[in-house]
């Protein structure tokens, strides 16, 4: 069952990425180009998405997930230096291609030869993020 | 277009219920760099099936509904260095946050999760310096 939900809820998140034109990159440039001829579609879409996943989250308060298991924690709410250079890196190759992870793959059968560099150079840069990380923790933080 | 609103709208919606499906049923957080970061570096190896899964109806869905549409089209530059460039900083940068759009953006924000927040306030403004540099400054893309 577990795997059977999976397989469904990627299959929704992929066709509403298509529907909703977040895999069209000049969309999400758009929405980042707030000095340029802006678009914004990309809140609609972000606001649309925030409705059904906020009820979902008041629903799982004193409940258990459909397969058995737990809900997951609220997250430390510790930021660090990870969060914050990492969002910004990644923010830079957004705007910079217009594509996110999500997009990158519910795109993969009609983005052509670009949308499979984009993935793998995504996923080198995944692989990549460990020792990145590492030494971030080790750099002493400035004072 | 003028209904491309309307377009994100729906798509958004459909976007929140896979999230809110992928919650309830399997008690998972939806983010897309995540569950693709954790299958390609091993440290999801526990639930790789679920996570296999998942991708893979991500990738295939798309394909039946993009054959309704008269020209679907990603709009991707041309200038495969500039592609590399930023896949690498989407991959490296998304795992150091430990998520990206859909893990902070949709799911972080819906729950008031401050480093959901935070994440998504860096990203945004990353994302516009980004193009005003890189479209405006540089004229690169």
């Amino acid at each position: 069952m577990r795997n059977l939900f999976a397989f469904l809820a990627g299959s929704l998140f992929g066709v509403g990425l298509l529907v909703s034109g977040m895999t069209d990159t000049t969309k999400v440039q758009g929405w980042l180009d707030i000095f340029g001829d802006w678009d914004p579609t990309l809140a609609f879409v972000l606001a649309g998405a925030i409705i059904p996943m906020a009820i979902a989250w008041r629903f799982t308060e004193g409940r258990r997930p459909v397969v058995g298991g737990v809900f997951p924690n609220k997250p430390n709410p510790r930021l660090g230096r990870n969060l914050v250079i990492g969002s910004t890196l990644f923010g830079m190759g957004w705007g910079l291609a217009g594509l996110c992870p999500g997009p990158a793959m519910a795109s993969l059968s009609y983005g052509g030869l670009g949308g499979l560099v984009f993935l793998i150079a995504m996923i080198a840069g995944m692989l990549a993020a460990p020792p990145i990380s590492t030494w971030l923790e080790e750099t002493p933080q400035p004072a | 277009m003028e209904q491309d609103w309307i377009w994100g709208l729906v798509g958004g919606l459909i976007i929140g219920s896979a999230a809110a499906l992928f919650l309830l049923a399997n008690g998972r957080i939806m983010g897309a760099s995540g569950l693709l970061g954790g299958l390609v570096d091993g440290s999801g190896r526990s639930n790789w099936q679920e996570r296999a899964l998942f991708i893979a109806g991500l990738v295939l869905a798309p394909i039946p509904v993009a054959s309704l549409y008269t020209e679907v089209d990603t709009h991707l530059t041309s200038n495969l260095a500039v592609v590399v460039a930023a896949g690498l900083l989407v991959g490296i940068g998304t795992r150091l946050a430990n998520g990206c759009t859909s893990g902070h953006g949709v799911c972080g924000i819906s729950r008031f999760s401050l480093r959901g927040i935070v994440a998504t306030v860096f990203y945004l403004i990353a994302g516009g310096v980004s193009v005003l540099l890189f479209k405006h400054l540089l004229g690169v893309i």
